[in-house]
C-alpha cells in the first residue's frame, strides 16, 4: 500500500468512530485527504461552488438529478390559513415551493443494508447451538 | 432540463479553473463521501444547503397494492434531507420574483 493510501486509511479509522456527524468543513477535509493532489484552498472552494451551484439550480426551479445518489426538486405547498401561535390570530399564508430529496436506488440500499447488519445478532449460531 | 454532475463539473472549470478530471473526480468524490457517511450511520449538515438524516423505520403492516395482500413491510433505516432555512427562503424568494409576485 502507498504511504499515502496508507495515511488516509489511518486518517479515517481514526477519525470515523469518534463523529455521529459529518459537517461541511468535515467533508472538506476529507475530501482534500482523499484528492492529496489539490490544494486545501481548492477543495474548499470546489465544495463551496458546487452547493451553490446546486442551491442555484433549486431556486430556478431546475431538479437535480444525480445517479445513484438521488434527485431534488420543489414540492409546491398550497396557501393556508395559519394562526400567530401568540397571539392565536388568523393569519393567510401564501402558497410556497419547498426543496424536496429523494434518496436514489443505490443510496437507500447502502444506508439500508448497513443498518440491516448492525440489527442482525452477531452471535446467533454459536447461542442456538449451545441452547 | 436537470443539473447533472456533468454540469457540476463543467461550472468547477469554468469558476475555479480546475481541470476538467480533477473536476469530474472531485463531484463524484463530493457525493461518494456524503453515501459513505449515511451509509456509518453519520447525518451530514451542510451549512447554508441543509441536513441529510437519517431515521429508524419499524416494521409495519403493508399491502401489496394490486393484489391487496397483507405483507409487513420490514424495519429500514432511511434518509430524510432537511433543506436549511438560508435555501428555503432563496427558494422561496426567487419562486416569486418569477412568478412576478414578489
Amino acid at each position: 500500500m502507498a504511504k499515502a493510501e496508507l495515511n488516509h486509511t489511518l486518517f479515517l479509522a481514526i477519525i470515523e468512530p469518534l463523529v455521529t456527524t459529518m459537517t461541511k468543513s468535515e467533508l472538506i477535509e476529507v475530501l482534500a485527504h482523499e484528492k492529496s493532489d489539490l490544494s486545501f484552498k481548492d477543495v474548499e472552494a470546489a465544495v463551496k461552488a458546487l452547493l451553490e451551484h446546486m442551491s442555484e439550480s433549486l431556486a430556478d426551479g431546475e431538479r437535480i438529478e444525480i445517479r445513484g445518489f438521488g434527485s431534488f426538486s420543489l414540492h409546491y405547498r398550497p396557501p393556508r390559513t395559519g394562526r400567530n401561535p401568540k397571539t392565536g390570530a388568523a393569519v393567510e399564508l401564501a402558497g410556497k415551493y419547498v426543496p424536496h430529496f429523494k434518496p436514489g436506488k443505490e443510496l437507500r440500499n447502502r444506508v439500508n443494508e448497513a443498518a440491516a447488519n448492525e440489527r442482525k445478532p452477531v452471535r446467533r449460531s454459536s447461542r442456538s447451538a449451545t441452547q | 432540463m436537470a443539473l447533472t454532475k456533468a454540469d457540476m463539473s463543467e461550472r468547477l472549470f469554468d469558476k475555479i479553473g480546475m481541470n476538467k478530471r480533477d473536476a469530474k473526480e472531485l463531484v463524484e468524490a463530493f457525493f461518494e463521501e456524503i453515501r459513505r457517511s449515511l451509509e456509518q450511520g453519520e447525518q451530514v449538515k451542510l451549512s447554508g444547503f441543509g441536513n441529510f438524516d437519517l431515521r429508524d423505520k419499524n416494521e409495519r403492516p403493508g399491502r401489496n397494492p394490486k393484489t391487496g395482500e397483507e405483507i409487513p413491510i420490514s424495519a429500514r433505516r432511511v434518509v430524510t434531507f432537511r433543506p436549511g432555512q438560508k435555501l428555503k427562503n432563496r427558494v422561496d424568494t426567487r419562486q416569486h420574483e418569477l412568478a412576478g409576485d414578489a
